[in-house]
């Protein structure tokens, strides 16, 4: 049986980690691909990279960590961030990415979407959305959440879908770093409107949280940060809860 | 030991590489035919479009070099899709190695698949000390039924092929590469033979 997997999440500036990470047992708080291994170790069923860098380098200084990534990690990762042409992802995948994430640039060019796939297939084409419920719609927003769009969440993502993506990662800004819990209505909407896998993220805070966005919002995976991050869930506990109250997990 | 991969183009091959490296040892990354003959293990990865990786095979002519290397062969993912008689994906004949065509997940699950699922009913050596229900990290919208050369299966929706063999032809629907500490067992279980 598919189990439901769990994503920690880590924002990466210049090739460093940048949230506060609250990992004793680290050598060097800010490395992300001994973070990458402790999670793999730890029973992450995949990790997401996001990187919010604005240098000139950027692109290279990503491409060297995917590449440092890549060789010590057994697990599937995605890197997203600035992401917006083919050869942005020719350069990541072949540094061993396993998927990259694409946002801000699908919604400007929704082609860019159908090249990638073409080029690369659905399977390693992730469309991360980031959405604000306003006055009871679900506006898709830009730019980490502070840019309106005209979009509609659920045509959107439709829209992603019909065009090949092979997976949607959707951020309910409103849940965002209150970890009140995730969108659980809207996944669930989504996970039944969409036959792609359906990535839930913002607003864990707690176990159930978790449970919660697996039964009730229908999610195929969850991803978070900061309760990884600060171990205020370990993963390997989150899991036998999770299999305690019947989600298939990997443990 | 010489180790092999195939490179036709077929795309995101660093990551076997890297497991590879893990293990202590070094791949060669070639479609050099004489290269390819002389190796110990060959691999056989892919990652895309059935009908256009079918394409590139035959327009190197790897098409007929594969099925008649005597060396174990692995094929990962779309490698192991390719060995079979046929794909949906594209309507393309395969190499014909495995006896199964593969078809594509109906719309009753999520299409592609991705994620962990088990393994079970575990046949062959490749499976050496892995225990049944094993999970393992696949991503895939088409499958080969099961079928008399099935060595692992797998459900979605249906039963279907998680791997196959025959003779020195191994073929693994999941990506033994990203599949953690049991996909190193798997990758150090066909380097062993």
């Amino acid at each position: 049986m598919l189990t439901k997997r769990i994503i920690p999440c880590l924002d990466i500036k210049n090739g460093r980690t940048v949230k506060g990470i609250n990992f004793i047992d680290l050598r060097d708080a800010g490395d992300p691909v001994e973070l990458a291994e402790i999670y793999a170790e730890a029973g992450a069923d995949e990790l997401v990279f996001l990187d919010i860098s604005a240098t000139e380098e950027r692109r290279k200084t990503l491409a060297e960590l995917v590449y440092h990534v890549g060789e010590k990690v057994n697990i599937p990762f995605t890197v997203g961030g600035g992401i917006s042409s083919i050869e942005d992802v020719d350069i990541l995948l072949q540094n061993g990415a396993d998927k990259v994430s694409i946002n801000s640039s699908a919604v400007k060019n929704p082609q860019l979407i159908n090249d990638l796939v073409a080029k690369f297939g659905s399977q390693c084409i992730v469309v991360a959305i980031d959405a604000k419920q306003i006055n009871g719609e679900w506006v898709v927003h830009l730019v980490g959440g502070k840019v309106p769009t005209e979009l509609n969440l659920f045509a959107w993502a439709k829209e992603v879908e019909q065009r090949g993506a092979g997976e949607i990662l959707f951020t309910s800004m409103n849940n965002d770093g209150t970890k009140d819990g995730f969108a659980n209505k809207a996944l669930a909407r989504l996970s039944t409107e969409l036959n792609i896998p359906i990535i839930a993220s913002g607003g864990a805070g707690t176990m159930q949280h978790f449970t919660d966005t697996f039964i009730e919002g229908k999610a195929d995976a969850a991803l978070a940060a900061s309760v990884f991050h600060f171990k205020e869930i370990e993963i390997v506990d989150l899991k036998r809860q999770l299999k305690k109250e019947g989600i298939p997990v990997r443990l | 030991m010489k180790i092999v991969i195939i490179n036709y183009g077929a795309g995101n091959i660093q990551s076997i590489k890297f497991a590879i490296k893990r293990l202590g040892y070094d791949a060669i990354l070639t479609d050099d035919v004489a290269e390819i003959k002389s190796a110990d293990k060959v691999i056989f990865p892919g990652v895309g479009e059935a009908s256009s990786a079918m394409s590139k095979l035959r327009e190197s002519g790897l098409d007929t070099l594969v099925p008649n290397l005597k060396q174990p062969v692995l094929g990962i993912c779309l490698g192991m899709q390719l060995m079979c008689n046929s794909s949906e994906e594209g309507k393309t004949k395969g190499l014909g190695i495995f006896d199964v065509n593969v078809v594509k997940f109906t719309k009753d699950v999520k299409v592609p698949q991705i994620g962990w699922n088990e393994i079970s009913s575990l046949k062959s050596t490749l499976f050496s000390s892995i225990p049944e229900k094993s999970h393992i990290y696949m991503v895939h919208s088409f499958y080969a039924p099961v079928c008399e050369e099935t060595i692992a299966v797998s459900g979605y929706g249906v039963n279907y092929s998680a791997a196959l063999q025959k003779d020195n032809f191994y073929g693994t629907q999941f990506h033994p590469e990203k599949s953690s500490k049991i996909g190193e067992q798997i990758l150090r279980n066909f380097l062993k033979m």
